[in-house]
């Protein structure tokens, strides 16, 4: 066994010099539990103020809509869970897949609710619906609940920096799809689909660049 | 047998890194110090050049210092450790190859002044193929002193501080370079 260069020997002399103890993150899925929760809490005060009744009504007797709402929050909560377990060197990168099934279900149930829109209510269905609000509800939440997952994901210094915010920000993109069905018409048209696309990528592309740049 | 040695081992730097994590610098180092030649062999997969090897080792040494608090002792550190130490391989990879691929190496770079005066006599031998391949046919040590001390013109001192050679030993080869180089040029 050939000892250490001298560089080399000098820096682990210095690396356990400097080493202060360290506190052990908690597994992944108890770190995402944890985060889902104080986001929950959260949500629990701000969606009474945000909700519209009537409309949430609405959405939950059509069990098309209500296919959708779960969809968002499945991708939500997979792509977070997802994100935690990534930001770990020694978990598996087949991590990244957990929240597509969902992902497609969200889009899928999305295009078809819109197509459904579209044939039965003609030229509307290319019409500018509630984008602005949708893109604005999407990115205003978003940006509180990016930064803070940013934060937490950054404790585990990941070694694919953007990766990891680019999963942690699917999840937040699809928490806050789906608090957007809290006060959303279930009308929507293929122009809302593709705004809130729009808004799920930018998140995602900001949160990446941002990880990218924090860690 | 080796795979008691492995379980040893394993057990060992688990033992070892679930200390460190706590404080005991002692039991760091020693871990630190064992896993190096495991290191190696990792980045030897991806780096064949020891130098370049060693910067990598030392780079992921500073990575497994910075994310030390990742490591779950009740999970193999063996593993955690491959995994580090592979993806920072390829990091370096990549760097390197994003480093080849910009620079061009230019021998006579350092030899261009902005005054074009002070080129002429290097422009002059750059130009004349006959006597760049005398000089190249020459034998090592006179080609040496030939182009440290009139192509690079830098003085016997200098020369001898950066060939190894005696300054006795370099006139001898600039003499008898410089002769050849005669002999050879005339007969042309």
């Amino acid at each position: 066994m050939p000892p250490p260069t001298h560089s080399t020997d000098q820096l682990i002399a210095a690396l356990a010099a400097s080493a202060a103890p360290v506190r052990r993150l908690r597994p992944p899925m108890i770190r995402a539990l944890f985060w889902l929760i104080a986001v929950a809490a959260v949500a629990a005060v701000i969606l009474p103020f945000f909700a519209d009744m009537t409309i949430l009504s609405a959405h939950l007797q059509d069990w098309k809509y209500r296919i959708e709402m779960a969809a968002t929050l499945l991708t939500g909560i997979a792509a977070v869970v997802a994100a935690f377990h990534l930001s770990l060197p020694d978990r598996s990168t087949a991590w990244a897949w957990l929240p597509v099934p969902f992902l497609a279900l969200w889009l899928g149930s999305s295009g078809y609710n819109c197509w459904r829109d579209w044939i039965e209510t003609g030229a509307h269905g290319w019409q500018f619906g509630e984008s602005a609000v949708c893109f604005g509800v999407i990115v205003g939440f978003s940006i509180p609940l990016g930064a803070a997952q940013l934060i937490v994901l950054a404790r585990a210094k990941p070694m694919m920096p953007g990766r990891v915010a680019a999963m942690g920000g699917l999840g937040i993109a699809g928490i806050a799809a789906f608090f957007l069905a809290f006060n959303h018409a279930p009308d929507a048209s293929f122009l809302d689909l593709g705004w809130h696309a729009v808004a799920v990528g930018l998140v995602v592309a900001v949160t990446s660049a941002v990880g990218r740049l924090r860690t | 047998m080796a795979s008691d040695h492995d379980a040893v081992t394993e057990q060992n730097w688990s033992r070892w890194m679930a200390a460190a994590q706590d404080g005991d610098r002692a039991a760091y180092e020693r871990l630190l110090r064992d896993i190096v030649p495991f290191l190696r062999a990792v980045v030897s997969r991806f780096h064949r050049a020891p130098d370049r090897r060693e910067d990598v080792v030392q780079d992921i040494l500073l990575t497994v210092h910075r994310v030390r608090q990742t490591y779950d002792p009740s999970r193999p550190f063996t593993h955690w450790l491959a995994t580090l130490a592979r993806r920072r391989a390829i990091d370096a990879l990549r760097r390197s190859g994003r480093t080849d691929k910009a620079e061009i190496f230019d021998e006579f770079a350092y030899e261009t002044f902005s005054d074009p005066a002070a080129n002429k006599e290097l422009e002059a031998y750059e130009s004349d193929p006959g006597l760049q391949s005398a000089i190249a046919g020459l034998p090592e040590g006179q080609r040496e002193a030939i182009e440290l001390l009139k192509l690079r013109e830098l003085s016997l001192v200098e020369a001898s501080a950066l060939s190894g050679k005696s300054v006795s030993a370099l006139k001898v080869n600039v003499h008898r370079a410089i002769k050849s180089l005669r002999l050879r040029l005339k007969g042309e």
